[in-house]
């Protein structure tokens, strides 16, 4: 290596990684398409799709694991150096910046939906067109959506070539029963792992240990119930990913949260992992645990914005 | 971990590549590569319209080629130009050893060909390759979109996951590996441009990776996002995509801004002109492009209240774009000028960049824009400013640095060769396009009513011109790494200021292992 002197910069040998990784990322994509692809218009290609989607996931965890791994026994040999660790800080702040701009348009969507082209649909504005009266004459907008536009003339009258069928859910998705219930649980989290952050400051690694614990446990909890809620709005309310733009927005929105939040907890079990087997952090070098936590607290923040207009609103 | 550091041999040199040179060329390479190919494409559409009636290809075919010229040049060709460039100068600019993310780099780097070997792939697909337009409007690119538009949604997810740690990437380097005394008010024009640059990227990627996100759950999933008839929207798609699409221009143009801004004061020998207002300028711009994006969709219905807000917002980016161009000409302005090959693609950018800009102020006016919406004038208009803009400046970037990448010195007549064929091809190409596109000819048509004849036959020779260009660019460059005159001046040009031009040429493998200072 070129040098082990931390007023040094860094530079890590020639590396493989990056390339499988392409390699996987690319293999689990095109995958997805040929599988997506079958599910869709049949052409009996699907299965051979999932089984190179799966075999090109495996890999990508692989190469994750991999990667991760030498970065951490790189730091271990004190290769990485102040500036090296800063540069890691910042490229997760930025990490996390596209992250929430990623959910800033998924927000912006439900936002559209539901101020603009909803009352537009629903005959309101006709300087811009009247698209209630030519094309979805008795359809009426309300949010949430209980009756799609489909559904208001019948879908027999629809003149738009039609891309599916969308039928309205039977029930509404209350705010206080389960996604209450998160709030408190996705809430406690975030103050836990605060807690196991101070603890670690103070070197207090049992403490630690059993903070970061707890937070775990909410956050599958949470996951948990979350699987529970959306089998409710299937099974119970009618509520589907095919029930108009209701279905749409809260699926996408609830669906994108829930999988960061599984991102999030599993990030978080491998730094929980390394402290209770591997005795790695100390109160000055814990840069795995303190990007999880902030990536945690983010979900966290999204969560609430998701409450607010999903739910409560 | 041997103490070494020369490159590893062979092609692991290249599959492994953590040092920035080498992505960097990488990145060069391929988009070279993805300029030919998008190139070709645009080939095809030229000979089809050479005349009118339907010559060559099949309507269907004629809307995959327009489709993917668009997407390969956008992605394939000029993205990746810039990040390559920004990969090789900036850390030589800033006085750093290397990108503050290696590995990263390489990964940024290797998705590329990956999602374009999918891109390209969908052109063997059972209903060819996607045909509904680079902007893909839904419901073409959904109800109405041929299978293979899965593949194309996953290959757009790659492209923006490998922008968006390439910015991270850069935006980390710069932020972090500066060395000491490089204050952000001292940083190279080229710099600041590709931070800001870097930042609209992290901002706008995730926004297309959302778009196709809700094009592919409505196409498979049975969500209603873009279909009126679940409650959805079809023109929510197109303020989601410019939402994208408009920062996404400028994330093209600003590195080629900072390139320019580089080349000038050096033939000029005379240190830029404002410094700090180009600075000013490039923030104010990248602002602006976030509130602009409905300009694409003047005719596709707004209220009264929008349309005037989206045109008044737009109209005052011609103030920082004014101000750049003023800069410009006064680094000129009494300066000692030469014009070596780099600096006539840079009076040719200010130039023809201007114009683009201009018809882009004559769009701009929605009243107006109802009449050239969709027509030729609007391709005029921007490949005024993508191909004189960003290729331009692009080519002189090439000739500009190829010295300290290469340590050879290109052959100045050869490059003037170059330049001049390649100018009067381009204009020759797209100066007739505004006249058709003001009569009233659309985009996106492989025929033409008769009146159009012969401003299509100039259009496509000029094409072909433009394309034998780029075959004496590709000759030029390979010559130069070749056979060109050994240079090993550290400071290729005379004029030239900068951190880069006091490593020797070409660059060694490392460069700046301990920072340099500035003062």
């Amino acid at each position: 290596m070129s040098t082990n002197n931390s007023d040094q910069y860094y530079v890590p040998e020639s590396s493989g990684l990056a390339l499988t990784t392409a390699a996987a990322v690319a293999t689990m994509v095109g995958g997805l398409s040929i599988s997506f692809n079958g599910l869709t218009f049949g052409d009996g290609t699907g299965g051979m799709g999932w089984i190179v989607a799966l075999a090109g996931f495996t890999l990508f965890i692989a190469t994750l694991f991999v990667w991760f791994r030498t970065t951490i026994i790189e730091n271990h040999q004190g290769l990485a150096n102040q500036q090296l660790k800063k540069s890691y800080a910042l490229g997760m702040q930025w990490f996390i910046f596209s992250e929430v701009c990623f959910f800033f348009i998924f927000f912006g969507t439900l936002f559209y939906l539901r101020n603009l082209a909803g009352p537009w649909l629903g005959g309101e504005g006709t300087k811009v067109g009247d698209t209630n009266g030519v094309l979805w004459q008795g359809f009426q907008y309300a949010w949430p959506m209980m009756t799609t536009p489909q559904e208001a003339i019948g879908i027999s009258n629809q003149v738009q070539a039609n891309n599916g069928t969308f039928t309205s859910p039977t029930g509404l998705m209350h705010w206080d029963g389960i996604p209450l219930i998160n709030t408190i649980l996705l809430l406690s989290s975030s103050v836990t792992c605060h807690f196991a952050h101070t603890a670690l400051l103070a070197n207090n690694r049992s403490r630690f240990n059993i903070m970061l614990g707890i937070t775990l446990i909410l956050g599958f909890v949470f996951v948990g119930f979350q699987v529970e809620e959306y089998r409710e709005a299937y099974v119970e309310l009618g509520l589907t990913l095919k029930s108009g733009v209701y279905g749409s927005t809260f699926f996408l929105l609830t669906g994108f949260h829930g999988f960061h939040v599984c991102m999030g907890a599993t990030i978080l079990l491998v730094q929980w992992l390394r402290s209770t087997t591997k005795g790695d952090f100390t109160a000055e070098d814990h840069f795995g645990f303190e990007a999880a936590a902030w990536y945690w607290h983010f979900v966290d923040v999204v969560w609430v914005c998701l409450f607010l207009f999903v739910y409560i609103i | 971990m041997s103490e070494h550091h020369g490159p590893a041999t062979g092609i692991q040199r290249w599959l492994y590549a953590t040092n920035h040179k080498d992505i960097g060329t990488m990145y060069l390479w391929f988009s070279f590569a993805m300029f030919f190919l998008g190139g070709s494409f645009a080939m095809v559409i030229r000979a089809e319209l050479f005349q009118p009636g339907l010559q060559l290809v099949e309507p269907a075919f004629f809307n995959q080629m327009t489709t993917m010229h668009g997407l390969i040049m956008v992605f394939g060709a000029v993205m990746p130009a810039f990040v390559g460039l920004a990969n090789w100068m900036v850390p030589l600019m800033i006085g750093a050893p290397d990108m503050a993310l290696p590995r990263m780099n390489n990964l940024s780097f290797w998705i590329l060909p990956f999602a374009f070997a999918m891109l390209v792939s969908t052109f063997f697909m059972e209903g060819g390759a996607p045909a509904f337009g680079w902007t893909f409007y839904a419901p073409l690119s959904t109800t109405y979109a041929p299978p293979s538009v899965t593949f194309f949604i996953f290959a757009v997810h790659l492209l923006g996951a490998s922008s968006i740690m390439g910015s991270i990437n850069i935006i980390v380097t710069v932020m972090n590996l500066r060395a000491p005394g490089m204050t952000y008010m001292k940083l190279p024009l080229f710099v600041w441009t590709w931070v800001i640059t870097a930042f609209l990227l992290i901002a706008a990627m995730p926004v297309l990776a959302g778009a196709v996100t809700m094009m592919l759950t409505d196409i498979h999933f049975g969500t209603s996002f873009f279909s009126a008839a679940g409650g959805g929207d079809p023109v929510m798609f197109q303020h989601i995509f410019w939402f994208f699409g408009h920062p996404e221009v400028y994330i093209i143009i600003l590195p080629a801004f900072g390139v320019v801004s580089e080349i000038i004061p050096t033939f000029s020998r005379k240190r830029l002109f404002g410094y700090s207002s180009m600075v000013y300028a490039t923030a104010s711009i990248a602002f602006l492009s976030f509130i602009v994006w409905a300009h694409h969709m003047y005719t596709t219905g707004m209220p009264l209240a929008g349309e005037l807000f989206f045109m008044y917002a737009t109209m005052l980016i011609a103030v920082p774009t004014g101000v750049k161009v003023f800069n410009w000409i006064a680094t000129m302005f009494g300066g000692a000028l030469t014009f070596e090959t780099p600096m006539l693609f840079c009076i040719a950018f200010v130039f023809l960049f201007t114009l683009g800009g201009l018809t882009g102020v004559m769009l701009s006016l929605a009243p107006v824009d109802f009449a050239y919406h969709d027509s030729y004038f609007v391709v005029a208009h921007f490949h005024y400013t993508m191909v004189a803009g960003a290729i331009f400046s692009m080519s002189a970037a090439v000739y500009y640095w190829l010295p300290k990448w290469s340590g050879k010195m290109y052959n100045e007549t050869m490059g003037k060769v170059h330049f001049w064929v390649a100018f009067i091809g381009f204009n020759l190409t797209f100066f007739p396009q505004h006249f058709v596109g003001l009569a009233g000819m659309p985009r996106r048509i492989p025929d033409y009513a008769l009146q159009f004849a012969d401003f299509n036959m100039m259009s496509s020779i000029g094409a072909f011109i433009y394309g034998f260009a780029q075959l004496l660019f590709l000759y030029n460059v390979v010559q130069t790494i070749r056979k060109g005159k050994v240079n090993t001046d550290e400071k290729t040009w005379e004029g030239a200021e900068g951190l880069e031009w006091t490593v020797p040429s070409p660059a060694p493998f490392h460069t700046f292992s301990t920072p340099p200072t500035v003062k």
